[in-house]
This record gives C-alpha cells, structure tokens and sequence, in this order.
C-alpha cells in the first residue's frame, strides 16, 4: 500500500500549495499582477505562528487565527504601499516592483532576525492511524481538514457574502464595476486580506507538517503555488485547488519514483507543458485576442 | 548611415582606455584587487548589455538570463578543463552552446507574453540549473574547480565586441524591428515584420553573449557551483538594465558600473545589498518607471545640449 501512502503525502503537500495559489490566482484575477511578494507573506505567517505558539505559548488554533490576522494586515498594507500607484503602469513595471518587495521581504527578515533555520514546536501529539496499510499522521489529517474549512469558507465568502459578489465583479470589469457604486479600492484590498490570510494559515500549516522554517522558506513553495494557479487555469479560484492538488501528487511521486532531486524540475516543467499547450489551464477557456 | 560619425571616436576611446588600464595594471599601479573588480565589471556590463537587448530593445521580460550564463560558465570549463583545449576557443564554444540553449528555450516560450513570458524563462533557468546540478560529470551541487585564466584582456576584448555588435545591431534594420515589436506587437505584425523571427534573433543573441560572460565567470572565481546561477543571479542582472533604463544601453552600463561598485563595497553584508536592490527596484519602478536615462543614450544627451546651446547663440 505504498502507493496509497504516496498519494496521502502527496495531496498534504498538495492542500499546503493550494491554500498558496488561492492568494496568487484571485490577486491575479482582480487587477493581473502576479504578487511574487506572496511567496513571503507566507514565510512571515509561518514565523508569526512560530512566535505565537513557542514564544507566547499558544495552541494551534490561536496561532493560526492570529497568523492569518497579521497576514491579512500585511497584506493590504503591501498593495497600500507597494501596489496601488501601479495600478495603470506597465504589467512590466508591476511585476518588478512585485519582485523587489519580495527580495526586501526576504532580506528584512534575514536582517532582523538571521537567515538560521527555526524548529517549530510539536503542538499536537502525533498519532499515526492504520487505514488500508498507510500510515496517516494525525498532522495529516488536520492539516487537510484545516485546508479544506479554509477553502470551503473561501467558497462561501465568493459565492454567498455582498464582498464576494463585488469581488467577481471586480475581476470581470473594474470599471463598469466603479459605474455600479463599488469601491474598487476597498475591493482590491478585501482580496489582498483574504488571500494573504489563506497563505498566513498556509505558513502556520507547513511549519507544523515539516517542522524547519527558514527565511527563505518562501521562495520555492510561493513559485510553485504560482505554477499550480496556472496549472487550474490563473484567476479561477476551483482551479487553484485542483492545480495545487496535482502539482502536490506529481511531486511526491516524482519523488517516490527515485527522482527526488529532479523534484523541482518537474514543477517547472508541467508549468512550460501547460503554458505551451493550455494556456488557459485546465479549467480555462480560451479567449481570443482583440487589437 | 548617420551613426556611423561615432564609430571612429568609439573604437579610439574604447583602445585608449583599454592601453590606459593595461598600462596601470602592468605597472603595478593597479593592484589584484582593483583589476578584478574591472574584470567583474566587464562581465556584469556584457550580462547587463545582453539583457538589454531581450527587454530593453526587444521587449521580451525574460528572468532566466542566470540559466543562459550557467550553460555558458559550465561549457566552458569542461572545455578547458576536462579537454584542454585554449580558452578562446572555451568563449566561442560557450557561446554557441548558450545560443542553442536561447533557441531551444525561446521558440517554444517566446509563444507567451509578458508575466507568463516572465514566468516560463524562470522556469527554463531553473530547469537548467537542475540538470547541471544533477550531472555528476560536472561536480553536481560540490560544484566544479576551474583555474583562472580570465585577464583584463580577455575580458575587455569581449566587453568590446559585445557593445560594438549589440550597438550596431540596434541601429540596424533588425534592430528596428526589434523596437517595433517592444512598441506595439500587434502593429509590427500588421507592418508585415516577422515578431517570432525577431524575437528568437534577440533572444539568440542575447544567449550567446550571456555564454560569453558565462566563460569569463566560470575563469574568474576558481569555482563554479549551480547555486551561484539562481533565480538571485537573473535578478542581479535584471536590476542594472532596469535601473539604467529599459531600453537604453549606455543607461544599463552606467547602472552597472555604479551598483558594481557598491555591491564590492557591500560584499560583507548580503542582506544590506540585498535590501538596498530591492529598494532601488520598488523606488525606481514606483517613482520612474522608465529607469534612470529612459530609452536615452549618453551621446543623445550631448546632442540635445548642443541644440540648445546653438539655440541660445541664435537669441531663440
């Protein structure tokens, strides 16, 4: 039942980097920026919830609403700060400066606090339950059932709350949505605090799971959770989930196979596979190009 | 051509500059520590140049040129040192080797635009940077020992071919092109010019010189590891053609020259240059998003100053 055990490791691998692509795939949907600052609020959710829970002592779910608080904060305060002038620059000049606060993330954190790696504390006793002779991890099962709350509440703010309905409206025409009396502003942040929260919980969840955190922590698990958002198909938000669970799958069993250095590679592969062939992704469709 | 009237100051002050710096390295004036920052220089001005030409003239936002100036830097050492062949020969085959790696990398990428173009030359680089990593041929992640054969020579000869064939090709008729498809894809299209075609030579070219700098590298610093040709490296380079100006080749060597310097001075303290990179990319592209020169040239700058100064003697 090796393979069953795989495929478990592979989909808790794969829930971490769809939380991740939730944040990529609706800052990209709303106002077409890829925000390679996600990657390190990631890496500072994960360090908040380092702090809150070996530093100050609290359990796990506390850690984990303060965390994804304190990302939603810094979220928005990026877009505040770094984003909202861009707002009619270049696609070119957005994704730099995109990449320098990224890099001035990276760097600050090293800066303040060292670039040593931190030990996350054991907050759950770890149990291992038998089912079909794979073994699954105690942590296995929260982190999923903590991602999948996540994405179910996800759904439920898009598709039921009045901030969702100008969200979609937003992403599908900024200006008829202005016409309409939506703060588009507002609505922009309103993404940025959701989908840095989700990558906050994220953080939290995969400093648990592996238990190493470092500065840099950021960087591969953020590129990658941008190649799941286009792997689904970037701007829609179902396709983030399935394109994370996939990527997460291929990895582990890339790795399993006995390739685990080429692991990498292969996300970066299906990404040129999928930009060259489908474009749109999986659940895109294709839109024609007008002059 | 017009142009042309530069060709002859050029040549003469780039030979008078080159015997200047060889006369003070020979005489010792200039220590190992000086010429070595000049050699640095020299090739992060051709990796800067080369870029250039993809993004500045081209329009291409590419952020794998790290991946090109590895398959340089690697091919050039097993040229040297696993089949002992001369270093010469080690530069023009890295070259070419890089430029295949350019096209195998841009006919299928160059199909995407903008942030996924971004993303796919990322991905490409680090594809790269996997497979030597996993050659074991070429020391894996141990990295590879390469004796230093790069001189000021070499590196100045290389730097001058470099500005002169990219100087003139963007004044060329494909170089024209070139800048017609960073204007307006779509229009250079309906002028009936061949984007893709374009876009490949840029992109072709910009590889091989990216493999020449990759030689040099590689003969600099004993050692070559494929950490050292990371994402961080492609942004390096990315950071002294924005910050000289997309689109300005005189503009991307001032840039370089300058955060050379300060980034010798910082070498101490990665994370202080590091933030400083990223402040001078958020200021630069939040508060002129044109870089510092634009798409001007130092020489288009006398030429205005002379305009206006004949405009003053004729009381305008």
């Amino acid at each position: 039942m090796e393979w069953l055990q795989q495929l478990i490791n592979g989909i808790s691998l794969g829930s971490i980097y769809a939380l991740i692509a939730l944040g990529y795939t609706m800052v990209y949907g709303i106002i077409k920026l890829i925000n390679f600052a996600h990657g390190e609020v990631f890496m500072v959710g994960s360090f908040i919830g380092f702090i809150s829970i070996s530093v100050w002592g609290l359990g796990f779910f506390p850690a984990l609403l303060l965390s994804m608080t304190a990302c939603a904060i810094f979220g928005v305060l990026i877009e505040r700060i770094a984003y909202k002038r861009l707002r009619n620059a270049t696609r070119i000049a957005a994704l730099i400066t995109a990449i320098g606060v990224s890099l001035l993330i990276q760097n600050g954190v090293i800066y303040i606090r060292g670039a040593q790696p931190a030990a996350y504390p054991d907050v759950f006793a770890n149990t291992s339950y038998n089912f079909f002779g794979a073994q699954i991890s105690s942590q296995a099962i929260l982190i999923l059932s903590v991602s999948v709350a996540l994405m179910l509440i996800l759904q439920f703010i898009v598709h039921k709350t009045k901030i969702g309905k100008a969200m979609r409206a937003v992403s599908h025409d900024a200006e008829a949505a202005k016409l309409m009396g939506i703060n588009v502003d507002n609505i922009i942040s309103a993404t940025f605090a959701i989908g840095s929260a989700l990558a906050g919980a994220a953080g939290v969840i995969f400093g648990v799971y592996y238990t190493k955190i470092d500065p840099l922590m950021g960087v591969i698990p953020g590129v990658k959770a941008f190649v799941a958002a286009v792997l689904g198909g970037i701007g829609i938000i179902p396709g983030a989930m399935v394109g994370g669970l996939v990527l997460g799958v291929v990895e582990t069993v890339v790795s399993a196979l006995g390739f685990s250095l080429w692991r990498d590679a292969a996300a970066f592969i299906i990404l040129i596979l999928i930009l060259i062939f489908r474009p749109a992704g999986i659940f895109g469709k294709n839109t024609r190009e007008k002059v | 051509m017009k142009k042309s009237k530069q060709f002859w100051p050029f040549i003469g002050s780039a030979i008078a500059a080159y015997a200047v710096i060889q006369l003070l390295i020979s005489m010792g004036i200039l220590d190992d520590f000086y010429s070595n920052i000049l050699i640095f220089m020299s090739i992060n001005i051709i990796l800067a140049v080369s870029l250039h030409l993809i993004i500045g003239i081209t329009g291409q936002f590419s952020l794998g040129h790290a991946g090109f100036l590895a398959v340089g830097a690697y091919i050039s050492a097993i040229v040297t040192m696993k089949l002992d062949l001369p270093f010469p020969v080690a530069i023009l085959l890295a070259g070419i080797m890089a430029t295949l790696a350019g096209l195998v990398v841009g006919i299928p990428s160059l199909r995407l635009r903008g942030d996924y173009l971004a993303i796919a030359t990322l991905g490409f680089a680090e594809i790269i940077r996997i497979i030597f990593l996993n050659i074991d041929y070429v020391g894996g992640a141990a990295g590879m020992q390469v004796t230093h054969m790069t001189t000021w020579t070499y590196a100045f000869v290389c730097l001058f071919v470099t500005i002169l064939v990219i100087v003139n090709f963007t004044n060329s008729r494909h170089g024209r092109a070139c800048i017609s498809v960073r204007e307006n894809e779509i229009a250079a299209d309906a002028m009936g010019i061949n984007t893709t075609y374009y876009k490949v030579m840029a992109f072709a070219i910009g590889a091989f010189f990216a493999g020449v700098a990759g030689a040099l590298y590689a003969h600099n610093f004993y050692i070559i590891q494929p950490q050292n040709f990371g994402f961080l490296k492609s942004i390096d380079i990315l950071v002294y053609v924005v910050l000289g100006g997309l689109g300005s080749l005189s503009g991307a060597v001032v840039a370089t020259v300058l955060l050379t310097i300060v980034s010798t001075f910082l070498q101490d303290y990665p994370e202080t240059r590091m933030i400083i990179y990223s402040l001078v990319l958020i200021i630069v592209m939040l508060y002129r998003p044109k870089g510092l020169m634009g798409t001007m040239e130092i020489t288009d700058y006398f030429k205005l100053w002379r305009s206006w100064k004949g405009d003053k003697q004729h009381g305008k």
